[in-house]
């Protein structure tokens, strides 16, 4: 039998599954951010340009 | 298992709020402001989402050590008036899983921000919980009245890893940074101690109100507060600080020092007679103390920025 009414209870699991998937989700944009941010800042090509037009 | 305790089960069942509220969302604020600050006028520059990576990191960080603040002191929170309502105490959060929750994001943040910056800062970020969690919370909190002073450090570290994350290293500027909010934070816990005494008292915590006395905590703020006005003069020495800084040091040391001298002139007949309204005023004057001075030191570094005014 399925259940009908929401309790109390079921609003707090909830909350922590919708808040942990949202923590998890975060997580893997903020590493892509990071990543394409150190490959920007690191990359080689980029380096050598900015040195020749200095 | 009867239905009476089903229902007490579900009762302290925990939301995701709760979880976050280990952290102490209200002291992560300034943990990251003066992150930013520090971050933001060390010399160099960073790109900025790695410089927002870093600040999430500092804190994560600073949330981990709440919440291992928070499993240690779960005796002494379920006491006092201030920290009963915190989620050990209210039973929706156990001990053990505050204790994982502080460990884990602990780790976490420490080796992001070592992965995203660099070791100096990771190392310092790991130096700062450990400071907090062992040498505050579990050594100097219950030993000695001068727990805040030391503990104090922990508070202040953040605006120098911020610093770090950008340099790599540790200089003059972020030592006075530091000290900035190191000097601060003795007369800022004490004058809360003054009106919440009964608290500390209740939880045989050995504030200075409660092993020394109001009057002895009177002067303490006074000394303080001297010391803490030499610290923030001294940053002016320092290529970070500009007519922002110097304005905003004149006018908020000058204030505070008139508010603790006027706490020093008080006895507890006049503080219990207005219900200690001088000394709710000098905590709230504090609080905007350490945000004014580091605010001031960010507008002069986007007047540098901007070539008009800055540092000297």
């Amino acid at each position: 039998m399925a259940i009908t009414k929401l309790h109390e209870v079921h609003k707090r699991r909830r909350s922590r599954n919708v808040g942990l998937g949202f923590a998890l989700a975060l997580f893997v944009v903020l590493l892509m951010g990071l990543t394409i941010a150190k490959v920007t800042v690191l990359d080689p090509a980029r380096s050598t340009t900015s040195e020749v037009q200095q | 298992m009867t239905d009476a305790s089903i229902t007490f089960e579900q009762d302290r069942e925990a939301g995701f709020g709760d979880y976050f509220a280990l952290l102490k969302p209200r002291v992560m604020s300034l943990v990251v402001f003066t992150a930013f600050v520090g971050l933001a006028v060390a010399p160099g520059g960073v790109h900025p989402f790695i410089g927002f990576f870093a600040i999430l990191c500092i804190a994560i960080g600073g949330g981990a050590s709440g919440a291992l603040n928070m499993w240690y002191d779960a005796d002494i929170d379920r006491v006092m008036k201030r920290t009963m309502k915190r989620p050990i105490p209210t039973g929706k959060v156990t001990e053990q899983e505050a204790l994982s929750i502080g460990l884990t994001l602990s780790a976490f943040s420490v080796i992001m921000l070592g992965l995203a910056t660099n070791w100096v800062a990771a190392g310092l970020l790991a130096f700062t919980i450990f400071f907090y969690v062992a040498v505050y919370t579990m050594w100097l909190k219950r030993l000695t009245p001068q727990n805040i002073v030391i503990g104090g450090a922990a508070g202040a570290f953040p605006s120098m890893i911020g610093w770090a994350a950008v340099t790599g290293g540790v200089s003059l500027e972020s030592v006075l940074m530091f000290m900035l909010v190191f000097m601060w934070t003795p007369p800022h816990f004490w004058a809360l101690a003054l009106f919440m005494n009964a608290d500390y008292d209740a939880a045989k915590v050995p504030m200075l109100t409660v092993t020394h006395g109001k009057r002895a905590t009177r002067v303490h703020i006074l000394v303080y507060t001297v010391l803490l006005a030499v610290a923030a003069f001294a940053l002016l020495a320092t290529p970070i600080a500009g007519w922002a800084y110097l304005i905003t040091a004149i006018v908020m040391n000058g204030a505070f020092l008139a508010g603790a001298v006027r706490l020093y002139r008080r006895d507890e007949v006049q503080a219990e007679a207005d219900n200690y309204k001088a000394e709710r005023q000098f905590f709230k004057l504090s609080l905007v103390y350490t945000l004014a001075h580091f605010a001031a030191l960010l507008v002069d570094r986007v007047l540098g920025a901007m070539g008009v005014g800055g540092p000297f």
